[in-house]
Protein backbone atom coordinates (compact mmCIF):
# COMPACT_ATOMS: atom_id res chain seq x y z
CA UNK A 1 0.00 0.00 0.00
CA UNK A 2 1.19 3.38 -0.68
CA UNK A 3 2.22 5.24 2.51
CA UNK A 4 0.28 8.24 3.34
CA UNK A 5 1.48 12.08 3.75
CA UNK A 6 -0.20 14.43 5.27
CA UNK A 7 1.31 18.11 4.06
CA UNK A 8 4.16 19.00 2.69
CA UNK A 9 6.62 22.00 4.22
CA UNK A 10 4.95 22.47 7.46
CA UNK A 11 6.57 20.02 9.60
CA UNK A 12 8.82 21.70 12.60
CA UNK A 13 11.29 19.16 12.83
CA UNK A 14 14.73 20.27 12.92
CA UNK A 15 18.39 18.51 13.52
CA UNK A 16 21.59 20.08 13.86
CA UNK A 17 24.09 17.58 12.47
CA UNK A 18 27.16 19.25 13.79
CA UNK A 19 25.73 18.32 17.37
CA UNK A 20 24.61 15.00 16.74
CA UNK A 21 27.09 12.18 17.64
CA UNK A 22 25.85 9.43 15.73
CA UNK A 23 24.34 7.06 18.03
CA UNK A 24 21.04 6.26 15.95
CA UNK A 25 18.62 6.33 18.64
CA UNK A 26 16.49 8.70 16.81
CA UNK A 27 16.10 6.43 14.00
CA UNK A 28 15.66 3.65 16.52
CA UNK A 29 12.49 5.80 17.94
CA UNK A 30 10.64 7.15 14.96
CA UNK A 31 7.90 5.10 13.46
CA UNK A 32 7.92 7.07 10.05
CA UNK A 33 11.56 6.24 8.88
CA UNK A 34 12.44 10.10 8.85
CA UNK A 35 16.06 9.46 9.21
CA UNK A 36 18.86 8.27 8.27
CA UNK A 37 22.32 7.41 9.17
CA UNK A 38 25.32 8.13 6.97
CA UNK A 39 29.02 9.03 7.56
CA UNK A 40 28.55 8.69 11.08
CA UNK A 41 25.14 11.44 10.97
CA UNK A 42 22.05 11.45 11.60
CA UNK A 43 20.31 13.28 8.31
CA UNK A 44 16.89 14.31 8.07
CA UNK A 45 15.55 12.25 4.72
CA UNK A 46 11.95 12.37 4.91
CA UNK A 47 10.14 15.66 6.39
CA UNK A 48 6.90 15.59 5.46
CA UNK A 49 6.42 12.18 7.16
CA UNK A 50 7.07 13.03 10.49
CA UNK A 51 4.06 13.61 12.89
CA UNK A 52 5.77 15.49 15.24
CA UNK A 53 5.61 13.21 18.20
CA UNK A 54 8.93 14.39 19.74
CA UNK A 55 9.83 10.73 20.28
CA UNK A 56 13.52 11.70 18.50
CA UNK A 57 14.33 14.77 20.60
CA UNK A 58 12.77 13.29 23.87
CA UNK A 59 15.56 10.65 23.34
CA UNK A 60 18.52 12.52 21.39
CA UNK A 61 20.82 12.82 24.39
CA UNK A 62 22.83 15.75 22.94
CA UNK A 63 19.76 17.65 21.87
CA UNK A 64 20.69 17.63 18.79
CA UNK A 65 16.81 17.72 17.51
CA UNK A 66 14.26 20.11 17.83
CA UNK A 67 10.50 19.83 17.24
CA UNK A 68 7.25 21.58 18.32
CA UNK A 69 5.28 18.28 19.51
CA UNK A 70 2.38 17.94 20.43
CA UNK A 71 -1.13 15.50 19.18
CA UNK A 72 -2.33 16.27 15.74
CA UNK A 73 -5.75 15.99 16.12
CA UNK A 74 -8.14 19.04 15.35
CA UNK A 75 -10.67 18.09 18.37
CA UNK A 76 -7.41 18.10 20.74
CA UNK A 77 -6.81 21.79 18.91
CA UNK A 78 -10.19 22.61 19.45
CA UNK A 79 -10.24 21.41 23.16
CA UNK A 80 -7.28 23.36 23.91
CA UNK A 81 -8.31 26.92 22.58
CA UNK A 82 -11.27 26.20 24.36
CA UNK A 83 -9.70 25.18 27.98
CA UNK A 84 -7.01 27.72 27.09
CA UNK A 85 -4.83 24.89 27.09
CA UNK A 86 -2.01 23.10 25.15
CA UNK A 87 -3.81 20.38 22.43
CA UNK A 88 -4.45 17.69 24.52
CA UNK A 89 -6.40 14.79 23.24
CA UNK A 90 -9.14 13.12 25.59
CA UNK A 91 -8.12 9.77 25.64
CA UNK A 92 -8.47 9.13 29.43
CA UNK A 93 -11.90 10.15 29.65
CA UNK A 94 -14.53 7.29 28.70
CA UNK A 95 -16.49 9.38 25.65
CA UNK A 96 -13.02 10.33 23.93
CA UNK A 97 -11.86 8.66 20.67
CA UNK A 98 -8.05 8.48 21.09
CA UNK A 99 -5.30 10.55 18.99
CA UNK B 1 -11.44 -8.79 43.39
CA UNK B 2 -8.53 -11.15 41.41
CA UNK B 3 -8.50 -10.67 37.85
CA UNK B 4 -9.26 -14.20 35.93
CA UNK B 5 -6.03 -13.91 33.81
CA UNK B 6 -4.01 -14.28 37.05
CA UNK B 7 -3.44 -17.81 36.98
CA UNK B 8 -1.58 -18.06 40.85
CA UNK B 9 1.69 -16.44 42.19
CA UNK B 10 5.35 -16.76 41.91
CA UNK B 11 7.51 -16.08 44.95
CA UNK B 12 10.53 -14.08 44.72
CA UNK B 13 12.98 -12.81 47.51
CA UNK B 14 9.53 -14.31 49.44
CA UNK B 15 7.45 -11.55 47.83
CA UNK B 16 4.32 -12.79 45.73
CA UNK B 17 4.41 -12.12 42.37
CA UNK B 18 0.91 -12.65 40.51
CA UNK B 19 1.10 -15.01 36.86
CA UNK B 20 -0.61 -13.84 34.36
CA UNK B 21 -2.36 -16.58 31.46
CA UNK B 22 -1.03 -15.91 27.81
CA UNK B 23 -4.31 -16.78 26.22
CA UNK B 24 -6.92 -14.34 26.15
CA UNK B 25 -10.72 -16.27 27.01
CA UNK B 26 -14.61 -15.07 25.62
CA UNK B 27 -14.54 -12.38 28.38
CA UNK B 28 -11.59 -10.55 26.98
CA UNK B 29 -12.78 -10.32 23.73
CA UNK B 30 -16.14 -8.90 24.16
CA UNK B 31 -14.34 -6.65 26.63
CA UNK B 32 -12.15 -5.72 23.79
CA UNK B 33 -15.18 -5.14 21.61
CA UNK B 34 -17.13 -3.20 23.91
CA UNK B 35 -14.12 -1.09 24.39
CA UNK B 36 -14.04 -0.49 20.58
CA UNK B 37 -17.82 0.55 21.00
CA UNK B 38 -16.74 3.11 23.63
CA UNK B 39 -18.62 0.93 26.47
CA UNK B 40 -16.66 0.29 30.01
CA UNK B 41 -13.30 2.25 28.78
CA UNK B 42 -12.63 3.95 32.29
CA UNK B 43 -13.12 0.71 33.75
CA UNK B 44 -10.98 -1.60 31.48
CA UNK B 45 -7.85 -1.53 33.58
CA UNK B 46 -5.06 -3.41 34.68
CA UNK B 47 -3.85 -3.29 38.49
CA UNK B 48 0.42 -1.40 37.81
CA UNK B 49 2.74 -3.32 38.86
CA UNK B 50 5.23 -6.31 37.97
CA UNK B 51 3.82 -9.94 36.31
CA UNK B 52 5.05 -13.18 35.68
CA UNK B 53 4.17 -14.81 32.03
CA UNK B 54 5.36 -18.22 32.54
CA UNK B 55 7.92 -19.47 34.83
CA UNK B 56 11.13 -16.47 34.46
CA UNK B 57 13.76 -16.43 36.46
CA UNK B 58 16.41 -13.69 37.44
CA UNK B 59 17.60 -13.85 33.78
CA UNK B 60 14.52 -13.38 31.93
CA UNK B 61 13.26 -10.59 29.73
CA UNK B 62 11.37 -7.58 31.11
CA UNK B 63 8.29 -6.26 28.95
CA UNK B 64 6.73 -2.56 29.99
CA UNK B 65 3.23 -1.78 28.88
CA UNK B 66 0.44 0.07 30.19
CA UNK B 67 -2.13 -0.61 32.45
CA UNK B 68 -4.83 -0.54 29.41
CA UNK B 69 -6.10 -3.83 29.35
CA UNK B 70 -6.18 -3.75 25.59
CA UNK B 71 -2.58 -3.16 25.78
CA UNK B 72 -1.66 -5.22 28.56
CA UNK B 73 -3.84 -8.17 26.70
CA UNK B 74 -2.03 -8.24 23.22
CA UNK B 75 1.60 -8.20 24.89
CA UNK B 76 0.66 -11.27 26.95
CA UNK B 77 -1.00 -13.35 24.33
CA UNK B 78 2.22 -12.57 22.26
CA UNK B 79 4.70 -13.89 24.76
CA UNK B 80 2.76 -17.18 24.48
CA UNK B 81 5.42 -20.09 25.44
CA UNK B 82 7.55 -17.51 26.76
CA UNK B 83 9.19 -16.94 30.35
CA UNK B 84 9.16 -13.29 31.11
CA UNK B 85 8.23 -10.18 33.36
CA UNK B 86 5.72 -7.48 32.60
CA UNK B 87 5.88 -4.28 34.01
CA UNK B 88 2.82 -2.33 33.89
CA UNK B 89 2.90 1.53 33.90
CA UNK B 90 0.17 3.69 35.66
CA UNK B 91 -1.07 5.35 32.75
CA UNK B 92 -4.68 5.91 34.01
CA UNK B 93 -5.62 3.26 31.83
CA UNK B 94 -4.87 4.95 28.83
CA UNK B 95 -3.14 3.24 26.13
CA UNK B 96 0.33 3.14 25.39
CA UNK B 97 0.64 5.75 22.37
CA UNK B 98 -1.81 8.54 23.96
CA UNK B 99 -0.13 7.79 27.42
CA UNK B 100 3.25 8.46 25.95
CA UNK B 101 2.24 11.11 24.39
CA UNK B 102 0.44 13.12 27.38
CA UNK B 103 3.71 11.80 29.15
CA UNK B 104 1.80 9.01 31.61
CA UNK B 105 3.67 6.63 30.06
CA UNK B 106 6.72 8.34 31.00
CA UNK B 107 10.50 8.60 32.10
CA UNK B 108 9.19 9.33 35.97
CA UNK B 109 6.54 6.84 36.21
CA UNK B 110 8.82 4.17 34.60
CA UNK B 111 11.87 5.13 37.23
CA UNK B 112 9.21 5.22 39.73
CA UNK B 113 7.86 1.49 38.78
CA UNK B 114 11.12 0.01 38.71
CA UNK B 115 11.47 1.22 41.91
CA UNK B 116 8.75 0.37 43.43
CA UNK B 117 8.85 -3.39 42.59
CA UNK B 118 12.33 -3.93 43.44
CA UNK B 119 13.12 -4.30 40.01
CA UNK B 120 16.76 -5.10 40.34
CA UNK B 121 16.24 -7.51 43.20
CA UNK B 122 13.58 -9.49 40.77
CA UNK B 123 16.46 -9.55 37.89
CA UNK B 124 19.58 -9.87 37.50
CA UNK B 125 20.38 -8.44 34.31
CA UNK B 126 19.82 -4.25 33.10
CA UNK B 127 17.62 -4.47 30.32
CA UNK B 128 13.94 -3.43 30.07
CA UNK B 129 12.08 -3.65 26.28
CA UNK B 130 9.40 -0.96 25.53
CA UNK B 131 6.63 -0.78 22.76
CA UNK B 132 8.39 1.42 20.16
CA UNK B 133 5.85 3.84 20.67
CA UNK B 134 6.21 4.38 24.45
CA UNK B 135 9.33 6.89 23.16
CA UNK B 136 7.59 9.32 22.90
CA UNK B 137 7.30 9.52 26.93
CA UNK B 138 10.07 8.24 27.63
CA UNK B 139 14.30 9.50 27.01
CA UNK B 140 16.02 6.19 27.88
CA UNK B 141 19.24 7.82 28.29
CA UNK B 142 17.33 9.50 31.79
CA UNK B 143 16.42 6.10 32.82
CA UNK B 144 19.72 4.62 32.48
CA UNK B 145 21.26 7.50 34.33
CA UNK B 146 18.59 7.51 37.59
CA UNK B 147 18.19 3.38 37.47
CA UNK B 148 20.62 1.86 35.36
CA UNK B 149 18.23 -0.06 33.49
CA UNK B 150 19.04 0.17 29.78
CA UNK B 151 15.72 0.61 27.70
CA UNK B 152 15.44 -1.55 24.81
CA UNK B 153 12.64 -0.25 21.97
CA UNK B 154 10.76 -3.30 20.73
CA UNK B 155 8.49 -3.36 18.06
CA UNK B 156 5.51 -1.21 17.45
CA UNK B 157 3.06 -4.10 17.37
CA UNK B 158 3.11 -6.19 19.95
CA UNK B 159 2.45 -9.35 17.04
CA UNK B 160 6.21 -8.63 15.96
CA UNK B 161 7.43 -9.49 19.56
CA UNK B 162 8.53 -13.50 18.84
CA UNK B 163 10.27 -12.34 15.23
CA UNK B 164 11.99 -9.18 17.54
CA UNK B 165 13.20 -11.87 20.34
CA UNK B 166 13.99 -14.87 17.81
CA UNK B 167 15.87 -11.72 15.32
CA UNK B 168 18.33 -10.91 18.66
CA UNK B 169 16.51 -8.07 20.11
CA UNK B 170 16.40 -6.30 16.81
CA UNK B 171 13.33 -4.34 15.54
CA UNK B 172 13.42 -4.28 11.67
CA UNK B 173 12.41 -1.32 9.59
CA UNK B 174 8.99 -2.84 8.92
CA UNK B 175 8.25 -3.66 12.63
CA UNK B 176 9.54 0.22 13.69
CA UNK B 177 7.30 1.49 10.95
CA UNK B 178 3.38 2.93 12.51
CA UNK B 179 1.19 2.02 9.38
CA UNK B 180 -2.31 2.79 9.13
CA UNK B 181 -4.26 0.02 7.06
CA UNK B 182 -7.69 -0.39 5.92
CA UNK B 183 -7.85 -2.53 9.05
CA UNK B 184 -6.64 -0.07 11.80
CA UNK B 185 -8.75 2.13 9.80
CA UNK B 186 -11.80 -0.08 10.54
CA UNK B 187 -11.09 -0.64 13.83
CA UNK B 188 -11.51 3.18 14.71
CA UNK B 189 -14.59 3.70 13.52
CA UNK B 190 -16.92 2.67 15.82
CA UNK B 191 -15.29 4.34 18.85
CA UNK B 192 -15.83 7.39 16.57
CA UNK B 193 -18.95 6.70 15.90
CA UNK B 194 -20.04 6.36 19.43
CA UNK B 195 -17.84 9.61 20.35
CA UNK B 196 -19.81 11.94 17.79
CA UNK B 197 -23.04 10.94 18.82
CA UNK B 198 -23.67 14.76 20.48
CA UNK B 199 -22.75 16.49 17.47
CA UNK B 200 -25.21 14.12 15.55
CA UNK B 201 -28.04 14.49 17.73
CA UNK B 202 -27.50 18.31 18.21
CA UNK B 203 -26.85 18.53 14.22
CA UNK B 204 -30.27 16.22 14.21
CA UNK B 205 -32.66 18.04 16.32
CA UNK B 206 -31.18 21.55 14.26
CA UNK B 207 -32.36 20.22 11.25
CA UNK B 208 -35.11 18.72 12.58
CA UNK B 209 -36.38 22.18 14.01
CA UNK B 210 -35.48 24.20 10.93
CA UNK B 211 -37.92 21.25 8.79
CA UNK B 212 -41.03 22.63 10.27
CA UNK B 213 -40.85 25.97 9.46
CA UNK B 214 -43.30 27.75 7.60
CA UNK B 215 -44.00 31.27 5.67
CA UNK B 216 -46.76 30.51 8.39
CA UNK B 217 -44.07 30.03 11.59
CA UNK B 218 -44.08 26.14 12.75
CA UNK B 219 -46.50 23.41 11.03
CA UNK B 220 -47.18 20.45 12.07
CA UNK B 221 -47.16 19.36 8.22
CA UNK B 222 -43.81 20.37 7.36
CA UNK B 223 -42.69 18.22 10.17
CA UNK B 224 -44.16 15.43 9.41
CA UNK B 225 -43.44 15.52 5.80
CA UNK B 226 -39.66 16.75 6.16
CA UNK B 227 -38.67 16.08 9.76
CA UNK B 228 -37.77 12.53 8.95
CA UNK B 229 -35.98 13.09 5.74
CA UNK B 230 -34.04 15.55 7.68
CA UNK B 231 -32.97 13.32 10.09
CA UNK B 232 -32.08 11.01 7.63
CA UNK B 233 -30.17 13.50 5.49
CA UNK B 234 -28.41 14.89 8.87
CA UNK B 235 -27.27 11.09 9.62
CA UNK B 236 -25.90 10.33 6.15
CA UNK B 237 -23.37 12.99 6.81
CA UNK B 238 -22.64 11.52 9.64
CA UNK B 239 -22.16 8.12 7.92
CA UNK B 240 -20.01 9.89 5.18
CA UNK B 241 -17.72 11.86 7.73
CA UNK B 242 -17.30 8.71 10.27
CA UNK B 243 -17.61 5.78 8.18
CA UNK B 244 -16.61 6.31 4.32
CA UNK B 245 -14.12 9.01 4.78
CA UNK B 246 -11.63 6.70 7.16
CA UNK B 247 -12.57 3.58 4.96
CA UNK B 248 -11.86 5.56 1.59
CA UNK B 249 -8.95 7.81 3.05
CA UNK B 250 -6.01 7.06 0.76
CA UNK B 251 -8.34 6.88 -2.19
CA UNK B 252 -10.12 10.61 -1.34
CA UNK B 253 -8.36 13.07 -3.77
CA UNK B 254 -7.20 15.59 -1.31
CA UNK B 255 -4.31 16.56 1.51
CA UNK B 256 -6.58 17.79 4.18
CA UNK B 257 -8.76 15.46 5.91
CA UNK B 258 -11.58 18.55 6.30
CA UNK B 259 -11.13 18.20 1.97
CA UNK B 260 -11.56 14.54 2.06
CA UNK B 261 -14.84 14.79 3.90
CA UNK B 262 -16.48 16.77 1.87
CA UNK B 263 -15.91 14.51 -0.65
CA UNK B 264 -17.24 11.89 1.04
CA UNK B 265 -20.13 14.53 1.98
CA UNK B 266 -20.34 14.71 -2.08
CA UNK B 267 -21.33 10.87 -2.62
CA UNK B 268 -23.78 10.89 -0.28
CA UNK B 269 -25.12 14.15 -1.35
CA UNK B 270 -25.21 12.69 -5.28
CA UNK B 271 -26.66 9.23 -4.36
CA UNK B 272 -29.62 11.71 -2.79
CA UNK B 273 -29.54 14.03 -5.99
CA UNK B 274 -29.60 10.47 -8.14
CA UNK B 275 -32.70 9.24 -5.92
CA UNK B 276 -34.75 12.62 -6.28
CA UNK B 277 -34.68 13.32 -2.49
CA UNK B 278 -31.95 16.23 -2.10
CA UNK B 279 -34.83 18.59 -2.19
CA UNK B 280 -37.86 19.98 -4.26
CA UNK B 281 -36.20 22.88 -5.98
CA UNK B 282 -32.77 24.28 -6.62
CA UNK B 283 -32.76 26.34 -3.34
CA UNK B 284 -33.17 23.14 -0.83
CA UNK B 285 -31.32 21.04 -2.77
CA UNK B 286 -28.15 23.57 -2.98
CA UNK B 287 -28.91 24.15 0.81
CA UNK B 288 -28.68 20.36 1.75
CA UNK B 289 -25.16 20.16 -0.40
CA UNK B 290 -24.10 23.04 2.12
CA UNK B 291 -25.13 21.10 4.98
CA UNK B 292 -23.99 17.69 4.35
CA UNK B 293 -20.61 18.45 2.89
CA UNK B 294 -20.37 20.72 6.20
CA UNK B 295 -21.54 17.99 8.81
CA UNK B 296 -18.89 15.21 6.94
CA UNK B 297 -16.01 17.78 6.21
CA UNK B 298 -15.67 18.88 9.98
CA UNK B 299 -16.01 14.79 11.27
CA UNK B 300 -13.55 14.16 8.64
CA UNK B 301 -11.38 16.81 10.21
CA UNK B 302 -11.58 15.29 13.80
CA UNK B 303 -10.55 11.94 12.35
CA UNK B 304 -6.96 13.72 11.98
CA UNK B 305 -6.77 13.00 15.84
CA UNK B 306 -7.51 8.88 15.21
CA UNK B 307 -4.76 8.84 12.46
CA UNK B 308 -1.27 8.08 12.66
CA UNK B 309 0.13 10.59 10.40
CA UNK B 310 -1.02 14.14 10.85
CA UNK B 311 1.07 16.54 12.56
CA UNK B 312 -0.09 19.41 14.93
CA UNK B 313 1.98 22.24 12.70
CA UNK B 314 -0.28 20.21 9.82
CA UNK B 315 -3.56 19.73 11.54
CA UNK B 316 -3.42 23.39 12.34
CA UNK B 317 -2.76 24.90 9.14
CA UNK B 318 -5.46 22.50 7.90
CA UNK B 319 -7.88 24.28 10.33
CA UNK B 320 -6.83 27.60 9.68
CA UNK B 321 -8.29 27.30 6.56
CA UNK B 322 -10.78 24.81 6.48
CA UNK B 323 -13.02 25.84 10.01
CA UNK B 324 -13.43 29.16 7.68
CA UNK B 325 -14.94 27.42 4.81
CA UNK B 326 -16.68 25.32 6.92
CA UNK B 327 -18.58 28.45 8.73
CA UNK B 328 -19.16 29.75 5.59
CA UNK B 329 -21.13 26.87 4.27
CA UNK B 330 -22.87 26.13 7.50
CA UNK B 331 -24.64 28.95 7.38
CA UNK B 332 -25.56 29.64 4.26
CA UNK B 333 -26.47 26.36 4.05
CA UNK B 334 -29.09 27.11 6.78
CA UNK B 335 -30.05 30.45 5.56
CA UNK B 336 -30.81 29.02 2.01
CA UNK B 337 -32.98 25.97 4.12
CA UNK B 338 -35.03 28.93 5.81
CA UNK B 339 -35.09 31.19 3.35
CA UNK B 340 -36.36 28.06 1.16
CA UNK B 341 -39.27 27.20 3.64
CA UNK B 342 -40.69 30.89 3.55
CA UNK B 343 -40.46 31.68 0.26
CA UNK B 344 -42.14 28.43 -1.01
S1 LIG C 1 19.69 10.66 18.55
FE1 LIG C 1 20.72 12.64 18.36
S2 LIG C 1 22.87 12.18 18.53
FE2 LIG C 1 21.84 10.24 18.13
S3 LIG C 1 21.93 10.00 15.91
FE3 LIG C 1 19.99 11.01 16.36
S4 LIG C 1 20.44 13.18 16.24
FE4 LIG C 1 22.39 12.15 16.36
S1 LIG D 1 8.91 13.77 15.76
FE1 LIG D 1 8.34 11.60 15.67
S2 LIG D 1 7.78 11.25 13.54
FE2 LIG D 1 8.91 13.18 13.60
S3 LIG D 1 11.00 12.61 13.17
FE3 LIG D 1 10.80 12.64 15.40
S4 LIG D 1 10.29 10.53 15.92
FE4 LIG D 1 9.95 10.74 13.72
Amino acid sequence: MKELVYLPDVVTLNLCEATCNGCGMCIKVCPHEVFELSGKKAHIVRKDFCMECGACALNCQVKAITVNSGVGCAAGIIGGILNNTEPTCGCSDSKAACC
Amino acid sequence: MKSEYITGNTSVNGEAIPVVSTELNTKDFLGAVMVRWGINRDRYRVNPGIYAVGSPGPGAEVFVSANYKLSFDSLRKNLQGKNGWILVLDTKGVNVWCAAGKGTFGTKELINRINIVNLDKIVSHKRLILPQLGATGVAAFKVKEETGFNVHYGPVRAADIKKFIADGYRADKEMRKVNFSFIDRVKLIPNDFVYGKFYLLAAMAVLFLLSGISAHGFSYRNFQDEGGSAILKVFLAYFAGIVITPIFLPYLPARFFSFKGFYSGTIVFLILLLTRSAGHNLFEILSWFLIITTISSFLAMNFTGSSTYTSLSGVKKEMKISIPLQIGFAFTGIGLQIAEKLIY
